[in-house]
């Protein structure tokens, strides 16, 4: 997912890391690396610019992971049952993993998980804009596995053979994680779409408020994209984001008919001509309102993560000076 | 003041008994206890282990890439070490 | 095996106040997910959660089967009325602050790792087979948190007075595990499991010597006493169920 923020104009003060010394030299042997799909590695020689293009990139997924857990979280007390409550749980208990995962790799480019953190925190850093809406009803978990979880698996299979090391390893394990993530959403719907007419309803509900921001996830228009093309070149993104979109809709469109429910998109239809499904146009205006702040639930997100971090200060702390107690007493001993 | 964030350490997986380690990433833990602790709720949720290492990330000694060419290329001309160097009779090619 | 015809109302009983226990607090701990100090704990406290609904899910399960009224996991869980709930008061109280969360998940997981040791001999082989799956998660839950009281006891100055102050919060709660019960007796009795006041000694032994090292002062025991496993919760009970069972009270019936 969540690596549409890419094409977003960033803040100043990337940290500095190790090895960024342009040479015209390493800069021959890097390129050559990366036009025979070779692999970069955390010592490797980089240019300044892969290495901060990559910080951005992974940490924005990594953020992207941790506030994700939010909307999702908001119903696991809830859950309908005890199967569904465990499944959820275990599913945004992985979201939290794949944040683990995904800084673990950015700070292999010599930058600390804190610091990452904290230009979250501050508002510095960008995150999906698909968690910054509210989670309504319990089919919201249910269209947020099939349609969220399965536009990231989208964007993120490419990523597994991403040009950086660590990132691409980190990916390959995010998405042996996620496929359950988008059946086990399916098979929510699946299940309520069997039930009630209400639940029905509920579902259909859910579909109308989460289809146009699923497909946003994608990020702007090729033509709109400030930094596409040279991430192509690095081998950073692979496929690009109106591809990758209409791969994600014709996909779509069948499960769907399956579940038997309407996508809200009066346009939608099979262009026999491109072998692809049609679509509306996407109102651009509200993604960008969303990803400048505007959304719902921007504020909220952002103070939850920073309640959590601000409360748990003095749990890290206490587990350091524990730490340093333990390592006095020892050396006293030794 | 003094440093705030936890280290970092080095996960190292065995994924079934007569396998290696294997590095699979990493965590922040203040100590070791809390660091093989994490490591499994983190890596071993899919019965992916049966045995962890962790190793504090700055103890680890690791080559410079810049010594690559001194350090593997010599290797590069002894073909002679593999076993596919040597071509025998068909009868006996197996060996 | 036809179980659902021998099963007295202590045996049933019994069962259900083991599910309720694991329901409840794995209840409360979900509500840490997303919200924990670090990554590495959130990952740890969902796995705990996990391992508590599971055990919820098997308890529940046999003790529906023990009922013989074909109810569920799912209709004990969701549709009893509060007074039904048999979990200890100690599971349902809120979680506060993380150090009151892993001072209560030590101090009940050493009862939990007491209580499933003993069920390896339980005339009920399902509740036999139950603690033994579930022995093992509850020594990793008592093993963790018991690491993290060690910390915050003998961490900062703030961390310990905050451990020692969610100590002498919960201890009282922990009488509640012992209280006397007529029905325990009976169990006991018919070589099911352990009566639960039995198992004190055994309690404290493993659980002092951690808050020793934790450097807390165990508390002394008072006449405080609550009396959940009775059926008689705190206030925060209903909140709690308010919040669980909204989806099955607002659509009885439905199936999700
Ligand atoms: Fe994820
Ligand atoms: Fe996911």
């Amino acid at each position: 997912m969540y690596t549409q923020a890419l094409d977003i104009p960033q803040p100043k003060g990337e940290p500095k890391g190790p090895r960024v010394v342009e040479n015209a030299d390493y800069q021959a042997e890097f390129d050559a690396k990366i036009d025979a799909g070779g692999f970069i590695e955390a010592k490797d020689w980089m240019p300044e610019a892969y290495r901060k293009t990559l910080v951005r990139q992974i940490s924005q997924h990594a953020h992207s992971e941790i506030v994700g857990m939010l909307p999702e979280g908001n119903w696991i007390t809830r859950a309908p049952s005890l199967k569904r409550k465990a499944i959820l749980l275990a599913k945004v208990q992985d979201e939290g993993g794949h944040g683990l995962y995904l800084y673990a790799a950015a700070e292999t480019l010599g930058v600390s998980r804190d610091e990452l953190y904290e230009a979250l925190l501050d508002g510095r850093a960008k995150y999906s804009s698909i968690f910054n809406y509210p989670t309504l009803t319990w089919a919201d978990i249910g269209v947020i596995g099939w349609l969220v979880d399965g536009a990231a698996i989208m964007n993120q299979i490419p990523l597994c053979k991403c040009s950086y090391g660590p990132y691409s390893r980190a990916m390959v394990r995010i998405c042996k994680e996620e496929s359950f993530h988008q059946r086990q959403g399916y098979d929510l719907l699946l299940q309520m779409m069997k039930g009630t007419p209400e639940q029905r309803e509920m579902v259909q509900d859910a579909v109308n408020r989460w289809w146009w921001p699923s497909i946003m996830m994608f990020g702007p228009h090729d033509k709109d994209s400030q930094h596409s093309e040279t991430s192509m070149r690095w081998g950073i993104k692979r496929i690009s984001n109106d591809d990758l979109r209409q791969k994600f809709v014709d996909a779509t469109v069948k499960q769907a008919e399956v579940l038997g429910i309407t996508l809200p998109d009066p346009d939608l239809k099979w262009n026999e001509a491109r072998g692809h499904y049609d679509f509306g146009a996407i109102d651009w205006e509200e993604f960008w309102s969303t990803v400048n702040g505007h959304g719902q639930c921007n504020v909220d997100r952002i103070a939850a993560r920073r309640k959590a971090w601000e409360e748990g200060a003095w749990v890290r702390e206490a587990a350091l000076e524990h730490a340093r107690k333990q390592a006095a007493r020892e050396k006293v001993a030794a | 003041m003094e440093r705030k964030e936890w280290p970092l350490w080095e996960v190292f997986v065995r994924s079934k008994n007569g396998l290696d380690h294997k590095h699979c990433g990493s965590v922040h833990a203040p100590d070791a206890r809390l660091a093989l602790q994490v490591a499994r709720d983190v890596y071993t949720r899919r019965q992916e282990g049966v045995s962890i290492w962790v190793v504090r990330a700055s103890d680890i000694v690791a080559s410079d890439p810049d010594a690559k060419p001194e350090l593997f290329d010599p290797a590069e001309d002894k073909i002679y070490r593999h076993p596919t160097f040597y071509t025998l009779p068909d009868e006996v090619n197996h060996m | 095996m036809t179980q659902q015809n021998i099963a007295t109302p202590e045996h049933i009983e019994y069962v259900l106040r083991m599910g309720d226990n694991a329901l409840i607090l794995g209840q409360r701990l979900s509500e840490w997910c997303g919200h924990a100090p670090v990554l590495e704990e959130d990952m740890a406290l969902a796995n705990t959660a996990l391992d508590l609904i599971g055990q919820a899910r098997l308890l529940l399960t046999h003790a529906g089967k023990l009922e013989g009224q074909g109810r569920d996991e799912d209709q004990l869980a969701f549709l009893r009325v509060e007074r039904d709930y048999r979990n200890v008061t100690l599971t349902e109280l809120p979680n506060e602050d993380f150090g009151r969360t892993v001072v209560r998940n030590f101090l009940f997981a050493a009862f939990q790792v007491l209580l499933y040791q003993r069920l390896a001999t339980s005339s009920d082989a399902e509740l036999a087979a139950i603690a033994a799956k579930s022995l093992k998660e509850a020594r990793y839950h008592l093993s963790h948190a018991g690491e993290w009281v060690i910390r915050l006891g003998d961490g900062t100055e703030l961390s310990h007075a905050r451990a020692q102050a969610a100590l002498d919060y919960l201890w009282p709660y922990t009488a509640e595990f012992f209280a006397a019960n007529p029905a325990d007796d009976a169990v006991a009795a018919a070589g099911i499991g352990p009566a639960w006041a039995s198992l004190e000694p055994e309690w404290e032994a493993l659980v002092v010597p951690v808050l020793n090292e934790a450097t807390l002062t165990v508390p002394a025991r008072t006449p405080f006493r609550t009396y959940g496993k009775f059926g008689r919760h705190s206030e925060h009970m209903g909140h709690l169920l308010a919040t669980m069972q909204y989806m099955q009270r607002t659509y009885p019936g439905a199936q999700w």
